[in-house]
């Protein structure tokens, strides 16, 4: 029986109005293989964080090999034996393979000359361990994203690591690149070494988890021995809570087909398409996990992602939208999934804000009426319930909700025919938020579809009236309002059928 | 507008000053110098201006005016075109290397920077070949003493080019701060991609600041050439770009764009002139010119910083 390597017990961190973790506690034993499970926002990544000496903990302890430690930084976490691999590689791929493994703790000569040939003789040790096939002083940039995680994998091992975190390594990788992968930490375990494993492909897990560690909400959600690793037991308790639908039962959708796309290619997922149509006064709920291409697809309909071959329909008329100006013509607009940065200027003021996407409307022989702007300004801050002392006001001022309030105003005085919400709520408070479900109700009576992106299960089960969801750039399942239910929308946000 | 009061407070003062430490500031023979000069460098400060209030730069401004200047020198005396259509050409030459600036920024995705420094370097030299680096000018201005008007007369005893700045700065005013396209400029300088998810193209508004940036340096290259009368294509108009840049950021633009005023870049021209006049009022060694305008420039940056951290604590 192996002792255990690490443990980590009633970890909590809490971060501005958000408790991430809450007394979570988490064990993995010398040569085992740990997958860690949740949905987004379950506080996995905070958990490894803390591990790895980023961000530190407000209470609880860690234990490696039995004493307790501290982790204050990354340097600590390397001394304890923890290598971390990101998901966002960190490697330098202006250099080469062994000069990245051997990163700021170069062998020298003289004090100040890179004992090159040691760098490349040690590294080649370690490419050699995860069977990786290629010459030390390859430029990292020659490498593809595969490569370059087996080097990043071979620096934490050249670090003598024994708790190996790999977070969602294989998210940018193809099916053969996977299993290479999954081979390499199979033998890595038989040698020894302990690996965190997140992943949100339960196929994966399955394949070579020893043990699933699930947190939701910031807490444990429950431990599945190797022989309980099953699909349905993982959602089961990934999911695990009942929904509480407060929202208002949806509106009567009429059968015309306001917009539809067919064969839509985003920059991320080139080789993948999505189709879809969306009815007069329909809201269409689009769930799947981080990176799905949910937020391509709708900058690509909205005209600033560069797609291609898209047939794009508004109102049985077939349009070509090539940039935010062909769609705003066509009464498409997007609700930016970063409105601080993408929806609003932040330091003009609310009245400009508002206009900008409409300016020529508010002009008279050519210049800009201040006094209609302010007209219409006020008319929307007073239907849309804007918080502020004046329209003057600069839109960095206003809380989030406000501000979400006012990127929906700059579109509602255009006739929208299709609107995009990317994560309409997230980061707003519930008052707000149950405002920003009533406008769309409101809008989607008088006709308007609604495409809604959000990562909130509760926003999607409670406010789509129908459910798109997605799985690596392509759209995996619809479910009625029916046959809606967390365990359906994550099999198939994972990609099962 | 609370920048360009303070800035306009300072140019009071230094003002005043200098009229009581030098009474020869404000003979009329001086004023009228000043003005023609701040005639001159102004509507150079508001072409510059416009292309910051984008985020970008043009550091070409000042070789452009020497290849002007030898250009129309070259259309008027050695070909005797008529001098309605010389300006004309060389005005639109200008426009054009604006737009060149513009494409090669925003399509072709080069830093404004590298692109007009280059644009800086290759006029420069081409002005010198193309004259084997001898002085062009335009004599007595037989036959085109309008041209001589416009850049060295007076009206009612008002230097002309600073009519003419003031007549462009009314325009520009109306564009910059009441027109569609004025609000489209300060929205993709504060942020262009907020402005690209409000229906905006970005690109082509960023071209057409650096095409008006090309427009008013040729207006002002045609003054400026007569003014001097003696273009020296390895001098003619050097280090005008960086006036021009002085005083717009003077006047309240910041390099990361977004802000700015055409009274800012007004009283931002006129400071840095009166700066000099005074070096030159005062006896202070005209070696000391370039460090007391980099002093100024360097307090002027220095309190509006200090005052915006006031601000926001």
């Amino acid at each position: 029986m192996s002792k255990p390597i690490l443990q980590m017990q009633n970890i909590t961190k809490t971060f501005p109005g958000v408790k991430a973790l809450d007394s979570v506690t988490i064990e993995v034993l010398e040569g085992e293989v740990v997958a860690l499970a949740g949905e987004n926002g379950a506080g996995k990544s905070t958990l490894m964080k803390i591990l790895g000496g980023v961000y530190q903990p407000d209470g609880g302890q860690i234990f490696v090999n039995g004493n307790s430690v501290s982790i204050r930084n990354v340097n600590d976490a390397t001394n304890y034996g923890i290598g971390f691999v990101h998901q966002e590689l960190n490697v330098l791929d202006n250099l080469t393979v062994a000069e990245n493994v051997f990163l700021g703790r170069e062998p020298k000569n003289f004090g100040i000359i890179i004992d090159r040939k040691k760098i490349n003789t040690d590294s080649e040790i370690y490419l050699k361990r995860l069977g990786l096939d290629i010459s030390p002083k390859t430029p990292l940039s020659e490498l593809p994203i595969a490569q370059q995680q087996m080097v990043e994998i071979a620096k934490a091992l050249s670090l003598n690591a024994k708790i190996l975190i790999l977070d969602e390594p294989t998210s940018s990788l193809t099916l053969t690149e996977t299993e290479k992968l999954l081979s390499v930490i199979k033998d890595l375990r038989s040698s020894g070494v302990s690996i965190i494993y997140i992943s949100h492909r339960l196929g994966e897990i399955k394949e070579i988890a020893d043990r699933v560690v699930t947190l939701r909400d910031g807490k444990n959600a429950g431990v599945l021995q190797r022989e309980e690793i099953n699909h349905d037991a993982i959602v089961r308790q990934m999911v695990g809570r009942d929904i509480e639908r407060f929202y208002k039962p949806p509106s009567k959708v009429d059968d015309s087909t306001m917009f539809e796309v067919e064969n839509l290619r985003t920059s991320r997922y080139p080789n993948r398409s999505v189709s879809f149509k969306i009815n007069k006064g329909e809201i269409v709920g689009f769930a799947g996990l981080v990176g799905a291409g949910r937020s391509e697809t709708a900058q690509a309909i909205f005209g600033v992602d560069s797609s291609s071959a898209s047939k794009i329909t508004v109102e049985g008329k077939t349009t070509k939208i090539s940039s935010s100006k062909d769609a705003i013509r066509n009464g498409i607009f997007l609700v930016p999934e970063d409105r601080r940065n993408t929806g609003l200027i932040l330091d003009f003021a609310i009245r400009e804000n508002i206009t900008l996407p409409s300016l020529e409307k508010f002009t008279a022989t050519g210049l800009i009426s201040k006094k209609a702007e302010s007209k219409t300004s006020q008319e929307m801050c007073e239907k849309l319930n804007v918080k502020t002392p004046s329209i003057e006001t600069n839109v960095g001022n206003l809380s989030g909700g406000n501000q979400q309030k006012v990127v929906l105003a700059k579109w509602l005085s255009l006739n929208p025919k299709l609107l995009i919400f990317d994560e309409p709520t997230r980061g707003i408070d519930v008052g707000a938020k149950s405002e920003i479900y009533q406008l769309m109700r409101d809008l989607a009576e008088k006709g308007v579809a609604i495409m809604m992106i959000s990562s909130d299960m509760e926003e999607i089960l409670g406010e789509s009236d129908r459910i798109a969801v997605m799985h690596e750039g392509t759209i995996t399942g619809f479910l009625n309002r029916d046959e809606a239910s967390e365990e359906a929308v994550m099999k198939l946000a994972v990609g099962g059928q | 507008m609370k920048k360009e009061l303070g800035i306009f407070v300072i140019l009071a003062i230094v003002c005043v000053t200098l009229a009581i430490l030098s009474p020869e500031f404000i003979t009329a023979t001086n004023l009228q110098n000043n003005a023609r000069l701040i005639g001159i460098y102004g509507i150079f400060a508001i072409g510059m201006g416009i292309v910051i209030m984008t985020g970008g730069i043009d550091l070409s401004v000042g070789s452009v005016s020497a290849l002007l200047g030898v250009v129309l020198s070259m259309l008027l005396v050695e070909w005797k075109i008529p001098p309605f259509l010389a300006v004309l050409i060389v005005i639109l030459l200008t426009t054009a290397l604006g737009f060149l600036n513009g494409v090669l920024i925003t399509k072709v995705k080069l830093q404004a920077f590298i692109v007009t420094l280059c644009g800086l370097l290759f006029y420069r030299g081409l002005s010198r070949y193309v004259t084997n680096d001898n002085t062009k000018g335009f004599g007595n201005a037989e036959g085109f003493e309008t041209l001589k008007f416009l850049a060295s007369d007076n009206i009612f005893g008002i230097p002309t080019p600073f009519i003419l700045l003031l007549i462009i700065a009314v325009i520009m005013w109306v564009i910059l701060h009441r027109s569609v396209w004025g609000r489209y400029l300060f929205a993709v300088g504060r942020n262009e991609i907020a402005s690209k998810y409000s229906g905006i193209n970005s690109d082509l508004m960023i071209i057409s600041a650096y095409v008006v940036c090309g427009l008013l340096t040729g207006i002002a290259g045609v003054l400026l050439a007569f003014y001097t009368n003696s273009i020296s294509p390895s001098s003619h108009g050097n280090s005008y770009e960086l006036y021009a840049v002085a005083a717009a950021v003077l006047g309240g633009c910041s390099l990361r764009g977004g802000t700015g005023s055409i009274f800012g870049i007004l009283v931002g021209t006129a400071l840095l002139q009166v700066l000099r006049n005074l070096v030159n009022l005062l006896g202070i060694p005209s070696s000391l010119d370039f460090a007391v305008m980099g002093v100024v420039i360097m307090l002027g940056v220095l309190a509006d910083q200090l005052l915006q951290g006031k601000r926001q604590k």
